[in-house]
């Protein structure tokens, strides 16, 4: 789960990471008052979930309230790749003297941590590390001790900070790693990490990933889950525990693992080009124990679907036996009665297929239809989307 | 042959008085697996009833820690299914005792515990090879299953397999069922895991009796790009690959955790190209890998 700029600020402000005073408004008339009380000059920073606000007009300096107010009309509502601000934060000014980079994230590749950072900062990271990889320092932190105070001083000198400047930067580095640490982030980055005028160090901005494996532990994790800007049937898959994502097709999707489902996807997509360009519409995992309930609640989501014209429904049951998958579709048919309008494929194999196939034969409910195998169900599936 | 176990392994269960484990004990023993006892500190002395794939009834007896299990037992793989939370402590215990291959089964590991637990395992030399988190584990047809695959799809034969995903392992062995495996493994979809791709492709090539390899991958990361450069460098035996996630749109998570596109980096045409640049036929869906495989199969003349 990624966080907004304000949540990361808070965040840091918490383990002791120096920051901006931040306050956050959704409207115009929030964002005046944020800045009489903040006083001077402050900043208006858009809060979404992307890279280039700066560049996209979402950042701005305003000098008194008044310009604070005008700045939040033109921000707000603004789209930027994709993302609509409906939230600002606003931040006290800082005098810059230098901007620095400073990360530290899950290096997967080699199973451990790394630690990215640069004295020259300000740059998008990606350019940077094009651009003048000599100028980045790669160091990798081993799980097991972290960064340490020395850690952080060797991480300081690598990036060629002045020497009166590495006991400084070092502390901060250490307060980042334990929020990395603490909260168990996947990424904590601070670009601009800034010297002031003053002689202070400061996270200016901050992007912050948190595992979700970890939520067992973060009590107030699911807290910072923005509800609001997530699709309704996400959402509403999420109430139900359903592994679902949403897409923007036609043929809705139900399968069993995460590999075979994002194959399913493929081959639906490929199945679809010789069927007027239809697209799998959604992700749906129903996982090991494909219950009858599980069953309904998915095809409940899917068909939820406006933009949803045909389902396929694909399980290779390993563990899970195809004959309660059978039992779990004719149930969840049976349970959702006349919501359940679209044609559903289903292909099975594995575990009891005979019985699985028997039952839905038995039951031969007139949405059913029942594939060979993957390539022909997704054929099916999407020839019936496409017709529809 | 096969790879990293064997008809003679002996297998211990962490985690075998639990709902999981306790029905996998079960499937295990009836693939004839040698599960020799479990391990769960609160009911150490006593013993868990089962029935090997003979129906007899075996007494399976339940240590404190893996050490002793390891010495009561002479256990040489062990296999978990704790909770993600006490996941980190069952794999340190495990490391520590030395235990030659460790199996972790759990889905929703915090990704920082595997990413500590490995660090360990480094710092002690590495004695324990690891399979997982989030995997379903590795069967080798016929003699042993360490895992949760079912043992009933194909029977031994000349492919080896790596898959990071279960169901799409499933589904491979059953599009190849007449030809059969020697090992399958699946090494798990999270971001952090034990054995690699990479790790899985020495020991087919080293294996006499893999005659063929199955590649399975999918979006996320980078691994099948290093799998890639791996081949070319190293591996003779013919690999054919697929890597599922052509459709998956940029930042979501496809049900791994570490299924994700981020970027310009872990697409599934990506790792397509840096396979086919290593001479790896990619099939477009697991029934023409399956078909790719077959061909290959049939110019070895095997």
């Amino acid at each position: 789960m990624d966080l907004y700029e304000y949540q990361a600020r808070d965040l840091f402000e918490r383990y002791g990471v120096p920051v901006l005073p931040g306050i956050v408004a959704d409207t115009p008339e929030e964002v005046r008052a944020a800045a009489e009380q903040l006083g001077g000059v402050v900043v208006v920073k858009a809060q979404v979930k992307t890279g280039g606000r700066g560049k996209a007009g979402g950042v701005k300096v305003a000098k008194n309230p008044d310009e604070a107010y005008e700045a939040a009309k033109a921000i707000l509502g603004l789209d930027i790749k994709g993302h609509v601000v409906k939230r600002v934060m606003v931040a006290g000014g800082a005098r810059i003297a230098q901007e620095f980079y400073f990360s530290v994230l899950l290096d997967r590749a080699n199973r451990s941590y790394l630690s990215l950072t640069s004295v020259e900062g300000g740059m998008e990271i990606e350019q940077l590390a094009v651009e003048k990889p000599e100028a980045l320092a790669r160091i990798e932190v081993n799980p097991g001790t972290g960064i340490t105070p020395e850690k952080a001083r060797e991480i300081a000198v690598a990036a060629n900070f002045p020497a009166e400047l590495v006991d400084k930067v070092a502390d901060v580095f250490v307060k980042l790693y334990d929020v990395y640490k603490s909260e168990d982030a996947t990424l904590v980055e601070v670009n601009p990490l800034i010297l002031s005028e003053e002689g202070e160090i400061i996270a200016l901005d901050g992007k912050v990933s948190l595992d979700e494996n970890a939520e067992f532990r973060h009590a107030g994790h699911a807290l910072l889950e923005d509800k609001g800007a997530a699709d309704p049937l996400e959402a509403a898959a999420k109430e139900l525990d359903l592994n679902y994502v949403k897409l923007d097709g036609e043929v809705g999707i139900i399968g069993n693992g995460a590999g075979l489902v994002m194959s399913t996807l493929d081959v639906v997509a490929y199945a679809g080009e010789n069927h007027g360009g239809v697209k799998p519409a959604n992700f749906l995992d129903i996982g090991g124990g494909a219950s009858a309930e599980v069953m309904a609640n998915g095809l409940g989501i899917i068909l939820g679907d406006p933009q949803v014209k045909s389902v396929f429904v694909n399980v290779f049951g390993g563990i899970t036996a195809c004959d309660q998958v059978a039992k779990g579709i004719v149930g969840a048919l049976a349970e959702l009665g006349a919501t359940a309008n679209k044609p559903l494929v289903v292909r099975l194999d594995g575990n009891n297929v005979v019985e699985g196939r028997r039952i839905l034969e038995e039951a031969a409910h007139p949405l059913v239809t029942l594939a060979e195998n993957m390539d022909q169900g997704a054929d099916k599936a999407a020839e019936l989307a496409n017709a529809a | 042959m096969t790879i990293f176990l064997n008809k003679d392994s002996k297998v211990i269960v962490q985690g075998i008085t639990g709902g999981e484990g306790s029905k996998h004990t079960a499937r295990m023993l009836a693939a004839g697996t040698q599960v020799v006892g479990g391990v769960n500190a609160r009911k150490a002395g006593t013993t868990v009833l089962h029935h090997d794939k003979d129906g007899n009834a075996v007494e399976l007896p339940v240590f404190a820690s893996v050490s002793e299990a390891i010495e009561q037992t002479g256990a040489d793989v062990s296999i978990a299914f704790v909770p993600p939370a006490f996941t980190k402590d069952a794999v340190l215990e495990a490391i520590d005792a030395e235990i030659p291959l460790l199996v972790i089964i759990t889905e929703g590991v915090p990704v920082q515990d595997s990413a500590e637990f490995w660090a360990y395992a480094k710092e002690q030399g590495g004695k324990t090879r690891i399979i997982g988190p989030n995997c379903p584990g590795i069967i080798s047809p016929g003699e042993s299953l360490v895992g949760i695959t079912p043992a009933n799809i194909t029977g031994k034969g000349p492919i080896g397999l790596v898959s990071k995903s279960g169901t799409l392992t499933y589904q491979m062995m059953y599009e190849l069922r007449d030809l059969g495996f020697s090992t399958a493994i699946g090494i798990g979809g999270d971001p952090i895991i034990g054995t690699t791709h990479i790790d899985a492709l020495a020991a087919f090539e080293a294996d006499p009796e893999t005659k063929a390899i199955v590649m399975i991958g999918e979006i996320g990361g980078d691994a099948e790009e290093r799998a890639a450069d791996f081949i070319k460098a190293n591996v003779t035996k013919p690999v054919v690959g697929y890597v599922a996630g052509f459709t998956a749109p940029e930042g979501k998570t496809m049900g791994h955790a570490g299924a994700i596109v981020s970027g310009s980096a872990g697409t599934a045409q990506a790792k397509k190209e840096a396979l086919e640049a290593a001479g790896v036929k990619v099939g477009k869906t697991p029934s023409e890998t399956a078909k790719l495989l077959r061909e290959v199969v049939a110019a070895l003349g095997a």
